[in-house]
């Protein structure tokens, strides 16, 4: 089946065929996890809305459900001092990704940990009614100090630290010498899609339709919430309106309608508004980034010492991966720490291209200084540095063409045509400046299952648990699936549709930092009956020959040696009476491979500065990705183009602001959460670099989805300062940054 | 009350080159109209730069005078807001104020007024029409809009059961070179940091009037008479776009965060001066 093996043509994978629930999405018909009803079987569903603390740190001293419960259709009120103890085992990774510490739990304490953090929720026969019930609740506190600012805040526990060399010696012997902390602002997801979920249980079974990035999470947190086995809880997710990651962990929310529901014996559905996503999921960290950069004259970086500090909460140890410094360049002395600063604020979590986008921030915009300090073009700088192994393991690379992507770049966007002199190219009022960045992502294999069948009808059902969360998964899994068993590929939505999740039965993992397409995390597919090529003889039945010279196309199996002869599927199968055939297949990595696997990322981006008025406004831009092999192209540039969208967003304007006086978030809105408008995203290009990597993977995908947004943001703000001469170590950049 | 049927959406002018804007005509339609764009360019363009197209194709002019603040503090019940509780305090004097007024603020009160329009019309001397159980009165713009003093939840000056009937532009001399600038963190659908809208007559050289406000840094759209006195009388060359820029700012009270928008606004005004009036 996997192609390194296989002699059958590969004819749908690589096409940019279209989405085969397109048409669901854009009629409005596709169903996300709030839509579904009487269809499903939801029968009689009330609604839940959460009550949510309006102080930072405290203690409830008190809850006043009174006026909530004598409204009518109000079911019930729900809150620390009435919820049933809930047993929650332990739930650690890999059978979910909650980070260390103690999770956050269902009102099952009088603790405010953080501004915003649900007290209680009311259940009502309407949303209406539910939602006016919510504001009558009152809540009191005993106040606490609250500590919310991460360049106030004290590291808990030791660093994580890394080191290669002896990076101080590295650096006191270098000619050149660079110092500088960048930092990052909070970025919140904001996917179209709020968080919902309807929780219904049949006796001590428990159904949820949820969104999700991963459909064994909230069966397991569920499970260990409520002390139930895992097969009692069946998570059904058929689309999702954007996760970017926040849909990767079960958040307490799930849990909390999933007892409202247990309580009062309804099945509740519960869906946030935009305000809760705030402060009810997760969000990237903010982080101050210092690095100290040694160099020799020539431009070869001999010290990077890394040292950084990351907002997280109280009860929860979040860690995004920084990686990055440690692989990117041949830098001999290399040593890292990675600081964690526990605050009165809720658990952030992995947010696109987590980690790395925020190290390729400062690791590429350093680079583009060190460049300018030496007088070398930035790219020359990073071909000097570019490494022929694993810098940090000594293990060869899997596949690593950054110098092609480098090369592309370079010549498609016209890198050649740059007057290296900072601030020297003016249009009217305008500065104009070219930008660079590099990136990396790691490629990170998990285990997976698939279940796939044969219909007599020549109809192929793929199936896996797994949801779309928007990248297009069940369209290229199913053109996986038409190449794999030589089907043509026809869009069958309606397949699709209707198969929901097989809750797997071994634990395995969402792959959600994957490109658009992986067999391992595609839920359903289908292909169209095999046809009898024009002018073919029917006849000789392939199934005598020995399997390995079979050889089908378009759904027509036929020996090698005399292609004219053969049968289709659906006649193999009548003549062997068989309905369908069936084959479950799993996917383990092998635990030492080998191999360093990364996809890669070459950015460029120019940008016009307004200087005067502080306005950055980026012209066009070009990302080169080494990401393997690309399954769909049309799917891959809407990842590309999203994720190159979202680094204008953490570049330029993305921004949660909390008010450190009480930890409330204060742009928890659209108006006051700036994401890029089509205004702000002029002319945005991906180009992927051929070729395919045969160690990552059986269909030589390195992934794509999140390494389109590493190096976005250093690349614009490397274009800022090409264009005005001014560095602004700060995300976003804003216009004071650049005024004065 | 639903008030979308009261015939009050019409676009006329006067025979003396007024400009009645009803206080139902939508936003939209106002900004595509070729009269007013021929007019007062200055009045288009803020009106183009305004929310999104979906909003503008609904939104009058009427409720845009109207609008009231984006003041986060404002709008999130759970904090301390003079102006949506009168007495329970402001979050956002010590708060988080990046988007918060310089101009026209006080003790109680730092809530930016949002609207662009309002700019264009304070600069063009605009005037309200009201109606009510008292008869109609007329309103100059630049007393509609209530400073906040101690009072910040009294907004304007409309009093009980009174609609605004239509806004009014007076003729002003011509030619009238005028224009609108709106700086803002993004290039669309989004509230200005700054925002100047700017009206020059001038004659044989020489500036006869003008007509300069700003927004993004009052508690009510900003008229900036300092810097229109050192207009008026001046020959539009050298720097004197500068010159009166530099007085923009006029008694302006930054907060923790808004401190940059001092400097900004004496930019955002010079420039659109420069825009409006010509010269470098």
């Amino acid at each position: 089946m996997t192609r390194s093996q296989s002699m059958q043509p590969q004819s749908a994978v690589g096409a940019p065929v279209a989405r085969v629930d397109g048409r669901l999405k854009v009629t409005g018909s596709a169903r996300y996890a709030a839509d579904h009803g009487p269809a499903d079987g939801i029968e009689g569903v009330v609604h839940a809305v959460l009550v949510e603390a309006t102080i930072g740190r405290a203690r409830i001293t008190g809850v006043d459900t009174r006026a909530a419960e004598e409204l009518p259709g109000v079911l019930a009120v729900f809150h620390h001092g009435n919820a049933p103890r809930l047993p929650y085992r332990d739930n650690p990774f890999p059978d979910s990704i909650n980070p260390p510490g103690e999770r956050l739990r269902a009102f099952q304490d009088d603790r405010v940990r953080f501004f915003g953090q649900p007290v209680a929720v009311v259940v009502a026969t309407t949303p209406e009614t539910a939602r006016h019930g919510a504001r009558l609740v009152e809540v009191r506190y005993a106040a606490e100090r609250v500590g919310t600012d991460l360049a106030a805040g004290t590291p808990g526990g030791e660093p994580e630290t890394y080191g290669r060399g002896d990076v101080e010696a590295g650096l006191r012997s270098a000619e050149v010498r660079l110092e500088m902390t960048y930092r990052t602002g909070r970025n919140h997801h904001n996917a179209m899609e709020p968080h919902a979920i309807i929780a219904r249980w049949e006796g001590d079974r428990l159904t949820v339709w949820e969104k999700t990035q991963w459909v064994a999470d909230p069966r397991n947190e569920l499970a260990a919430a409520f002390g139930i086995p895992q097969e009692s809880v069946r998570c059904l997710s058929t689309v999702v309106g954007g996760a970017f990651g926040n849909g990767g962990r079960t958040w307490v929310h799930s849990v909390i309608a999933a007892l409202a529901a247990r309580e009062v014996r309804r099945p509740v559905k519960l869906v946030m508004t935009r305000k809760q996503l705030y402060s009810g999921v997760g969000y990237r960290p903010a982080y101050e980034y210092a690095v100290r950069l040694g160099s020799d004259r020539s431009g070869r970086v001999t010290a990077m010492a890394h040292d950084v500090r990351g907002e997280t909460s109280r009860y929860e140890s979040h860690a995004d991966d920084m990686a990055l410094g440690r692989m990117l360049y041949t830098t001999p002395h290399v040593a890292q720490t990675v600081s964690l600063v526990p605050l009165d604020v809720n658990t952030p979590t992995w947010m696109r291209g987590p980690g790395w986008s925020t190290a390729a921030y400062a690791l590429e915009c350093s680079m583009d200084e060190l460049a300018h300090e030496l007088g070398i073009d930035p790219i020359e700088l990073r071909l000097r540095n570019e490494p022929e192994s694993d810098p940090a393991t000594g293990s060869p690379f899997s596949t690593r063409r950054l110098r092609d992507c480098y090369a592309i770049g370079a010549r498609e966007f016209g890198w050649d045509r740059r007057n290296p002199t900072p601030g020297a190219t003016r249009d009217g009022d305008r500065l104009i400046g070219t930008g660079f960045a590099a990136g990396a992502y790691a490629t990170e294999r998990m285990n997976a299952q698939a279940y796939a069948r044969l219909d007599a009808d020549g109809r192929v059902v793929v199936q896996s648990a797994t949801s779309d969360i928007g990248p297009g998964t069940a369209t290229s899994m199913s053109q996986v699936a038409a190449d794999a068993s030589a089907c043509r590929w026809t869009p069958c939505a309606s397949t699709w549709a209707t198969r929901c999740c097989r809750p797997p039965r071994s634990r395995r993992w969402p792959g959600r930092w994957r490109a658009s397409a992986r067999p391992c995390r595609t839920r359903a597919t289908c292909c169209a009956p095999g046809r009898r090529p024009r002018g073919h003889r029917p006849g000789l039945t392939a199934s005598r020959r020995r399997p390995g010279r079979v050889v089908v196309r378009d759904g027509w199996l036929s020996v090698g040696t005399d292609p004219g002869r053969g049968e289709t599927y659906p006649q193999l199968m009548g003549r062997n009476n068989r309905s369908h055939l069936e084959v479950i297949g799993s996917y383990e990595p092998p635990e030492e491979s080998g191999f360093s696997m990364y996809s890669y990322s070459a950015i460029f981006a120019e940008v016009a500065v307004d200087a005067r008025l502080g306005l950055v406004r980026v012209r066009r831009m070009l990302g080169v990705f080494d990401a393997g092999r690309i399954i769909n192209p049309t799917l891959a540039d809407s990842q590309a183009h999203g994720g190159m969208i979202g680094g204008i967003g953490q570049a330029l304007l993305e921004h949660t602001i909390t008010d450190h006086r009480d930890g409330r978030i204060v742009n928890a809105d659209f108006a006051g959460y700036l994401l890029p408008v089509s205004a702000d995203v002029p002319d945005v290009r991906a180009i992927y670099v051929d070729g395919e990597d045969r160690e990552a993977d059986p269909i030589g995908v390195k992934g794509l989805g999140e390494i389109v947004i590493v190096g976005v943001a250093p690349a614009i703000a490397n274009a800022v300062f090409h264009a005005t001469g001014r560095r602004v170590r700060e995300l976003p950049i804003t216009p004071e940054s650049l005024l004065g | 009350m639903d008030i979308s049927a009261l015939p009050l959406g019409e676009i006329t002018f006067t025979p003396e080159g007024g400009l009645r804007l009803g206080a139902l005509a939508r936003m939209a339609d106002v900004a595509a109209d070729p009269a007013v764009r021929e007019a007062y360019p200055v009045i288009a363009h803020a009106l183009e730069l305004s929310a999104s197209p979906q909003l503008r194709n609904m939104a009058t002019i009427g409720g845009n005078v109207m609008q009231r603040t984006r003041c986060s503090y404002f709008r999130d019940v759970s904090a301390a807001c003079n102006k949506r509780a009168p007495g329970s305090g402001c979050a956002a004097r010590e708060g988080y104020n990046r988007g918060h007024a310089i101009l026209g603020t006080s003790d109680a009160c730092v809530a930016t007024h949002p609207s662009d329009l309002a700019v264009a019309l304070a600069a063009l001397d605009a005037r309200i029409h009201t109606r009510g159980p008292g008869g109609e009165r007329t309103v100059p713009f630049a007393d509609f809009h209530l400073l906040p003093g101690t009072t910040p939840d009294r907004e304007q000056d409309l009093r009980p059961g009174e609609l605004i009937v239509a806004v009014e532009v007076p003729p002003h001399p011509r030619p009238l070179a005028s224009g609108y600038l709106k700086v803002r963190d993004r290039q669309s659908y989004e509230f200005a940091l700054t925002s100047a809208a700017v009206a020059l007559h001038v004659q044989g050289g020489v500036i006869r009037s003008a007509g300069v406000a700003a927004g993004g840094v009052g508690t009510v759209p900003w008229r900036l008479r300092a810097v229109e006195q050192h207009l008026v009388g001046r020959r539009p060359a050298g720097g004197l776009w500068a010159a009166a820029a530099e007085r923009a700012a006029e008694g302006a009270r930054p907060l923790a965060h808004n401190g940059f928008k001092v400097d900004l606004l004496r930019r955002t005004v010079e420039r659109q001066l420069r825009i409006v009036g010509g010269g470098s």
